[in-house]
C-alpha cells in the first residue's frame, strides 16, 4: 500500500518535472523566434487614430485564421468590425463595386456590393446608396440557416461556410437587405474561374457552385491594418472602415473617431424597425459635396 | 324480432359480397385506357427524372431561371401545395371520424392514399430545389433545431409516418383477403400480400389492437397535419419580408389546405367512380356532402384571405404597397382575382345550387379549386419576392421578374405524376374502399366481417 503511494507520488513528481521541462523549451524557443521577428516591423493605428510602428510579434497574426481553419467561425479576437458610409460623398462613381469585384474576381452580374438611387420621399431630394451586407448583429440570416452554415463571429462578422451549406437559400428569403448571392454556376465565371479563383479573403469559399456567398469585411485585411478593396477604390472616400473597439474609422485619407462622427453626423442603419442591428451605419445625404445626377445609363446589364 | 334481424343481416352480406367482389375487379384486371394512363405517367415521370439530371449536371445558370432577388421559384410553391394537399388525411379520415360524420367510410382510404402521396412528394419537391442534394443529411448531422426548415423536416417526417400507418393499418384486413380470392397473379405478389396482412385471422383480439391503433391515429394525426402545414407557413413568417411577415399565415395555410384537401378527394373519387365504375358505393350523395364542405371550407377560406389582405390593404403602409398593389391592380392583378374566383368564390357559390352537387358539375368546379389553389401557393411565395425592401436596380433584365424555365416545370410535371403513379398503382395492388369499414359503419358485426374475408 506504502509502495503503491510512494509509486504514485514518484511518477506525479516526474510528471510535474516532464511538464516543466517543456513549458521551459517552449519558453526559451519563442524568446529566441522573439529576437528575430524584433526587426520586422508593422504599421498599425492606435486608439487616437496616430499610425504606429510595433514589433510584428506584438500583433496578433490573422494568418493562421484561413478558411480552411477551424477557428473560422469564432473570428478575429478582441475586433469588431465596423463600417460607416457617408451618403453626403457618393457620386455613383460605382468605383467600390469595381473594386470588390476585381479584389475577389467577381464577374458581372454578381454584385456583393451595390449602389442604389434612392428617395425617400417626393419632396426629398435623390441621393446614392451604397450597400452591402451589413454583418448584422442580430442575423435573421443566421437564425434560419438549419445547419449552421452562416454563422456569427466574435469580431461581428457574418460568415459562411460553403463546405456546409446545402443551398437551400434560406438565408436569402430572411435577409431583408436582399445582401446575398447565390453561386448558380454561370458558365462564364466558372470558366474565368479556373485561372482566377474566386476570393474570399476570409471566412468562405465562393467557388463552390450551388452556395451561397456575400461581402464578409474582408477581416483578414483588416486586422493587418489594410482597408478592403471597396474603402481603397472609393474616389471619393466614402466608406469609413474600422474597429468599434479601437473607436477608429478610415477611409484611406481621413482617420476618424468613430463615436463622434457618429454622434455629430446623425449617423444612422438602415431600417432599424427590423431589430437586425447592422454593423454598417450611414451618415444622411445633407450638405452633398456632389451634386445629384441621374445616372444615364443602367448598369449590369449582361446577362 | 330475430328472424328480421338476421333477414336484414342477409341482405346486407350479400351486398357486401358483391361489393367486395367487385372491388377486386381493378386489382384483378388493367384495362387498356388504364396502361395507357400509367404509361403516359411513367413517360412525365422520365421526363422529370431527365429534367432534375440536366438541371444538376448542367448550370443552373442556365437550366433554372431564379436568380439573387428571386430565389425561391416554382418547386418551393409547389412543395406548398403538396405540404398543403397532404393533410386531406387529417380532415377526411381523422377529423370526420373523430365527430362521428359516418358518411367518410367509403372516402378514407382515397383521402389517405393522396394524403402519403402527397407528403412523400412534398420531400421531394425540397430536395429538387436545393443547391446541394447530395447534402441533405447534413439536416441530421449538423441540423440546428433553432431553423424552421429543421422544425419542418421534423414534421413531415412524423406525419408521413403517421399516415402511411394511417393508410396501412386498415388495410390488413383486407389484404388477407385479397391473397384468398386474386387469380392469377405474379408469386412474388401474392408474396407481398402474405407478408404485409401480418398473419391475419380476424381474431377478436386482432381486431381490438387494429381498432384501437386507427383511434390513437386518427387522433394523433390531427395535431400532426395542423403542424405540417403550419411549420411550412413559419418557413415564410418567420422572415422580416412584407409580404410573409403575418401572424395570419399559419391559420390562413390551414384553412387554404382543408379546401384544397376535400377539392382533391371530390377529384379523385370521381376518376375511381368512373373508371372503376364504382357508382354503387361512391353514389352521388357523397357528391352531394363533399360540395357542402366545399361551400364551407371556402368560406372559412375566404375569412383568412380577407385577414390576409384587407387588413393591410386598409393600412397601406409602403413597406406592403408595393406588392400588394402590384396584386390588386398592378402587374399580378390577372393572376392574383382569377385564384380568388376559381379559388374562393366559385366553390363557395355554385355548390348552393342543387345541380351542381352532382357528380360531373361538382368535379369540374372541385378541379379549378385544385388548379387555382396551385396558383395560390405561387402568388404567395413568388410575387412578393421581386418587392424588396431595397429596390433593385442595375441588374440584369431577367433578374426583375420569374418566368420558371422549361426545366423546372417539367420537374414540377414529373413531380406531379410520380404522385398520380402512386396513387393509381396503389388502387391496382389494393381495394380503394375499405369494406370491412363500410360494413361496419352499416351494423355488420365483426364476426360477419370476418365471413367475407374467408370465403374463397
Amino acid at each position: 500500500m506504502e509502495d503503491e503511494q510512494k509509486n504514485r507520488r514518484n511518477f506525479l513528481k516526474f510528471g510535474f518535472l516532464a511538464a516543466g521541462l517543456t513549458a521551459a523549451g517552449v519558453a526559451l524557443n519563442k524568446v529566441a523566434s522573439g529576437d528575430e521577428g524584433a526587426e520586422e516591423k508593422v504599421k498599425v493605428l492606435t486608439a487616437d487614430g496616430r499610425l504606429a510602428e510595433v514589433a510584428k510579434s506584438k500583433v496578433e497574426s490573422s494568418e493562421s485564421l484561413s478558411a480552411a481553419s477551424k477557428h473560422v467561425r469564432q473570428g478575429i479576437p478582441g475586433r469588431k468590425f465596423i463600417m460607416v458610409i457617408d451618403l453626403t460623398r457618393c457620386k455613383n462613381a460605382r468605383k467600390c463595386l469595381e473594386g470588390c469585384q476585381k479584389m475577389h474576381n467577381f464577374l458581372p452580374p454578381v454584385e456583393w456590393l451595390k449602389v442604389k438611387e434612392m428617395q425617400d420621399s417626393e419632396l426629398s431630394g435623390k441621393y446614392w446608396f451604397p450597400q452591402l451586407c451589413y454583418q448584422c448583429d442580430n442575423p435573421p440570416c443566421c437564425k434560419v440557416c438549419p445547419v449552421g452554415a452562416t454563422f456569427k463571429r466574435s469580431d461581428g462578422i457574418v460568415g459562411i461556410d460553403n463546405e456546409r451549406c446545402i443551398g437551400c437559400k434560406f438565408c436569402m428569403a430572411a435577409c431583408p437587405y436582399s445582401s446575398r448571392s447565390f453561386n448558380y454556376g454561370n458558365p462564364k465565371q466558372v470558366e474565368y474561374s479556373k485561372n482566377h479563383p474566386l476570393k474570399s479573403c476570409h471566412t468562405m469559399d465562393p467557388n463552390m457552385v450551388g452556395t451561397v456567398s456575400k461581402c464578409d469585411f474582408c477581416p483578414d485585411f483588416g486586422s493587418k491594418g489594410i482597408l478592403p478593396a471597396c474603402v481603397r477604390s472609393c474616389p471619393n472616400g466614402v466608406i469609413f472602415y474600422g474597429d468599434e473597439n479601437e473607436d477608429v474609422v478610415s477611409n484611406g485619407e481621413q482617420v476618424l473617431r468613430l463615436k463622434d462622427l457618429l454622434v455629430n453626423n446623425g449617423g444612422y442603419r438602415q431600417f432599424e424597425v427590423f431589430g437586425t442591428k447592422p454593423r454598417v451605419y450611414y451618415l444622411p445625404p445633407v450638405n452633398r459635396l456632389f451634386p445629384f445626377k441621374p445616372d444615364p445609363v443602367e448598369h449590369n446589364q449582361e446577362e | 324480432m330475430k328472424n328480421e334481424t338476421t333477414a336484414v343481416d342477409s341482405v346486407l352480406m350479400n351486398k357486401y359480397e358483391a361489393m367486395h367482389d367487385e372491388l377486386l375487379r381493378p386489382i384483378q384486371k388493367t384495362g387498356l385506357a388504364g396502361k395507357i394512363w400509367i404509361g403516359f405517367l411513367f413517360c412525365v415521370f422520365f421526363a422529370g427524372v431527365f429534367a432534375f439530371y440536366t438541371q444538376e449536371t448542367k448550370s443552373k445558370y442556365e437550366t433554372i431561371s431564379l436568380n439573387n432577388y428571386t430565389m425561391w421559384g416554382i418547386y418551393i410553391s409547389n412543395f406548398v401545395f403538396f405540404v398543403a394537399l397532404s393533410l386531406v388525411g387529417a380532415l377526411m379520415s381523422a377529423v370526420l371520424k373523430l365527430t362521428n360524420f359516418e358518411w367518410y367510410r367509403p372516402l378514407s382510404r382515397i383521402a389517405e392514399v393522396i394524403a402519403v402521396a402527397a407528403i412523400m412528394f412534398a420531400g421531394v419537391g425540397i430536395i429538387v430545389a436545393m443547391g446541394h442534394p447530395e447534402r441533405l443529411y447534413f439536416l441530421l448531422t449538423h441540423g440546428r433545431l433553432q431553423s424552421p426548415i429543421i422544425w419542418d423536416i421534423v414534421v413531415i417526417i412524423t406525419y408521413f409516418v403517421a399516415t402511411s400507418l394511417f393508410l396501412f393499418i386498415p388495410l390488413i384486413p383486407g389484404i388477407s383477403q385479397l391473397s384468398n380470392h386474386l387469380k392469377d397473379k405474379p408469386k412474388w405478389q401474392m408474396w407481398m400480400y402474405k407478408k404485409l396482412s401480418l398473419s391475419w385471422r380476424g381474431t377478436p383480439e386482432q381486431w381490438k389492437i387494429v381498432k384501437r391503433c386507427i383511434t390513437i391515429l386518427a387522433i394523433l394525426i390531427i395535431p400532426l397535419g395542423i403542424s405540417i402545414h403550419t411549420v411550412t407557413a413559419w418557413l415564410f413568417a418567420s422572415t422580416l419580408r412584407a409580404e410573409w411577415n403575418s401572424t395570419n399565415f399559419g391559420a390562413y395555410f390551414i384553412a387554404g389546405a382543408f379546401l384544397l384537401g376535400v377539392a382533391a378527394v371530390i377529384v379523385g373519387t370521381f376518376f375511381f367512380r368512373k373508371y372503376y365504375r364504382f357508382e354503387k358505393y361512391l353514389t352521388d350523395s357523397y357528391f352531394d356532402k363533399m360540395g357542402k364542405m366545399l361551400v364551407f371550407l371556402s368560406g372559412v377560406y375566404f375569412y383568412f384571405n380577407i385577414n390576409e389582405y384587407l387588413v393591410p390593404a386598409f393600412k397601406m403602409d409602403s413597406m406592403h404597397s408595393q406588392y400588394l398593389l402590384d396584386e390588386f391592380t398592378g402587374k399580378d392583378a390577372i393572376l392574383f382575382w382569377l385564384v380568388f374566383l376559381f379559388g374562393i368564390f366559385v366553390p363557395a357559390i355554385l355548390p348552393l345550387f342543387k345541380s351542381m352537387l352532382k357528380p360531373w358539375p361538382l368535379t369540374v368546379i372541385a378541379i379549378l379549386v385544385v388548379i387555382a389553389a396551385w396558383f395560390k401557393r405561387y402568388i404567395i411565395v413568388i410575387p412578393g419576392l421581386s418587392h424588396p425592401y431595397l429596390p433593385i436596380q442595375n441588374v440584369p433584365h431577367s433578374w426583375t421578374h420569374y418566368v420558371p424555365s422549361l426545366i423546372e416545370c417539367m420537374v414540377v410535371a414529373g413531380i406531379f405524376a410520380a404522385a398520380l403513379l402512386f396513387i393509381t398503382l396503389f388502387s391496382k395492388f389494393f381495394p380503394i374502399i375499405s369494406v370491412w369499414e363500410v360494413a361496419e359503419g352499416d351494423g355488420v358485426s365483426l364476426e360477419k366481417i370476418n365471413l367475407l374475408s374467408k370465403k374463397a
